[in-house]
């Protein structure tokens, strides 16, 4: 008798193990299908007033964001009714991740992560209507292959700047003007270098050995075919060992490394070097565009197609191209602001010419963060390496 | 609910005691079940999942080839061992740090000595763990205290490297070593020590005949915590090393590849579940 209540509870236990696969299972399925390229997100207002009196209702704004990107939220709330929220994404891996959650409301977007959120239909274009300022954004950055699909507009653009080599000037000479301080094998400084950790570096070494070894046709370093692709992975294996540490997209960690003196020389965002160079006392440190180029982003804001708080994203669009917000951001984070009527309030006045806001020749080689596709974009055809292969390279990489 | 409704409640549990029974244990058997076990099953089936190469989303069709990628890159093998072996040795030197500290503990202290040890060593849990992992970064840097103190023998330590995560890992866990053990040895009574001494038994005999084959479950006990919690973490080597671990990997990897992530993630579960079932034949359990 025991001995039946006995079997009889172990199969109740694995009936309920069977439910609860189920119920899981269930909850694992029935995916969205992708979205239409609609500019109509449920429970957007159909016209700038009508946003901006349900904006009132909404309340707040939960954006994900590249670390300093969100500015004059206070100004923001009191003008609109809108509280901002921000979540800082490390990587744009992350970013994709935490806005699928469907927990936020927009992103600020980097172009190898707005590509993929374009194609699965995360996230929305705009109807640049409800957005008056995006009337002042630059000709040149609207309507890119990062921030536009089919002709139509995803987003606002944010602002652009370059990856930047980054050294103590107390230990590295000050005319350092090349990037073989931190891919050279041999090189003084092994050990203390500091690296972003993301397989898009993999197009830094590109960027390199496009100008040193012209023999591998390197044109575009997001567009890689085999051979190419496997001489930056070389390269990058070679480094490892004399890399100090390796950052996440974790700021304070390389601001620390750098403060200290455990990292002397690497690569990174200007928000750093902005940060250093501004501590109290302010670390010797010295960021230049190096000789061979960089690569570089030009981010931006995009709207979850599933918004909870569309109105807010409108008006939040609307103020991230404001002249007051991209001076803000520009001085901030350190880019180049897209739209120019904030040069004329940065604290720096020269700010925009510094950061060569309105001269092109001098993005010409920076090459903004993309995703790597099979189609090389040319008459090589579709042999280059995708994303899946750069982040399965990063992790041997890494080793 | 009034008094009469109490009544007619307690009545019908009182008649019913599988419905007793079942009241009660709904809410333990719905977080066990549904939120435990149920979070590992989803983690167990996101292994079998493709992904799409281009936008890295999750597409719901089975598939073993994130285990292949397991197998045929080397990376994970390497990584793998390297965490195993990180887990074995911080076990061993918390087990060599911890017996004496456990011993003086149950065995010489003053019961007043003994409580003052007890919280000592349950303090540092007090301490938030990240605080303690950003505290080591800190102290293993090259301008850090530990270079300071080393540099007038003319020495230097290379703090961020796996002998530096060794030593912010043994200091992590010591806690969860020390406690079991000093429960194992307390437990062992006094009458016994008394019969080795009357039977001619000399300190160490009586150590190493007696004391340590009574404690040693307490051992395997105290390092099913450290090789567990060593084996999955992720924050200390991402602050300490360059080098990967199985959770850092996991951790870079599960934004493009989570089901490639989901897979890895069975390697620690795999070798805890053979570790356990060891520490079952060395009577671990009973010394919990």
């Amino acid at each position: 008798m025991s001995a039946r209540k006995y079997r009889a509870a172990r199969w109740a236990a694995l009936g309920l193990l069977v439910a609860s696969l189920s119920v899981v299972a269930a909850g694992c399925g029935g995916g969205d299908d992708g979205g239409s390229a609609s500019t109509e997100i449920e429970g957007l207002g159909s016209s700038l007033e009508e946003i901006q009196e349900m904006a009132r209702e909404e309340g707040q704004v939960n954006v994900v964001q590249w670390a300093g990107y969100a500015q004059l939220t206070d100004e923001f709330k009191s003008a609109t009714g809108c509280t901002v929220n921000t979540r800082d994404g490390g990587s744009s891996d992350d970013m994709i991740s935490l806005l699928q959650t469907g927990e936020y409301d927009g992103v600020s977007a980097s172009g190898n992560a707005s590509v993929r959120l374009m194609t699965t239909g995360d996230v929305a274009p705009i109807n640049a209507d409800f957005i008056p300022n995006y009337a002042d954004v630059q000709e040149g950055i609207k309507d890119q292959e990062y921030n536009s699909l089919d002709g139509e507009p995803y987003g606002v653009p944010h602002g652009r700047g370059p990856n930047y080599l980054m050294f103590r000037t107390d230990v590295v000479p000050e005319e350092t003007d090349s990037w073989s301080v931190i891919w050279d094998e041999s090189g003084p400084y092994n050990g203390k270098l500091s690296i972003y950790d993301d397989s898009i570096f993999i197009a830094d070494a590109a960027v390199y050995l496009k100008a040193t070894q012209p023999e591998l046709g390197i044109e575009d370093p997001y567009e890689l075919d085999e051979e190419q692709f496997n001489a930056a992975v070389d390269l990058l294996k070679q480094q490892a060992p004399n890399v100090g540490e390796y950052w996440p997209g974790d700021v304070a960690k390389q601001i620390g490394s750098y403060t200290n003196g455990d990292s002397v020389v690497g690569t990174t965002w200007p928000y750093q070097y902005v940060q250093l160079t501004a501590a109290d006392p302010p670390v010797p440190v010295k960021a230049i565009k190096p000789k061979e180029g960089t690569t570089g982003w030009s981010d931006t804001w995009m709207i979850y197609s599933q918004a909870a708080n569309p109105n807010c994203m409108y008006l939040w669009m609307n103020h991230m191209i404001s002249p007051e917000a991209q001076a803000a951001v520009a001085e901030g984070f350190g880019e180049a602001p897209v739209n120019l009527k904030a040069c004329d309030l940065t604290k720096n006045p020269n700010h925009c010419a510094e950061y060569h806001a309105d001269d092109e020749s001098w993005w010409e080689d920076v090459y903004y963060w993309t995703t790597p596709t099979a189609d090389c974009g040319d008459d090589r055809g579709e042999v280059c390496k995708t994303q899946e292969d750069w982040e399965a390279a990063w992790t041997e990489i890494r080793g | 609910m009034t008094d009469l409704g109490h009544r007619r409640l307690s009545t019908f549990f009182f008649r019913h005691p599988r419905a007793r029974l079942a009241a009660l244990l709904a809410v333990p058997v719905v977080w066990i079940v549904g939120v435990y076990l149920g979070s590992l099953v989803v983690l167990l089936l996101s292994a079998f999942w493709d992904t799409n190469p281009f936008t890295a989303q999750v597409v719901h069709e089975l598939t073993l080839d994130n285990f292949r990628t397991l197998f045929e890159r080397d990376v994970y093998r390497d990584v793998a061992w390297r965490t195993i072996r990180m887990a074995a040795l911080v076990t061993v030197a918390d087990a060599v740090l911890a017996f004496p500290i456990a011993y003086y503990m149950a065995r010489v202290a003053s019961p007043r000595t003994r409580n003052l040890l007890v919280v000592a060593v349950l303090m540092p849990l007090w301490a938030n763990y990240l605080v303690k992992a950003y505290a080591w970064r800190t102290m293993l840097s090259d301008g850090g205290v530990i270079n300071w103190a080393l540099g007038p023998l003319g020495l230097h330590f290379d703090g961020y490297s796996t002998v530096g995560l060794w030593l912010v890992f043994t200091y992590l866990w010591l806690p969860f070593m020390i406690l079991p053990i000093y429960a194992g040895l307390e437990r062992i009574p006094s009458s016994l020590y008394e019969a080795s001494a009357d039977l001619g038994g000399r300190s160490l005999e009586t150590f190493t005949r007696v004391v340590l084959p009574l404690a040693f479950p307490a051992v395997v006990a105290g390092s099913i915590f450290t090789f567990s919690l060593t084996l999955g973490d992720y924050i200390a080597p991402g602050l300490i090393t360059s080098e990967q671990f199985i959770g850092t990997v996991i951790y870079s990897i599960r934004g493009e590849a989570l089901p490639v992530a989901a897979a890895y993630s069975l390697v620690p579960i795999v070798v805890m579940i053979a570790y356990l079932l060891v520490a079952r034949r060395l009577r671990a359990f009973e010394s919990l």
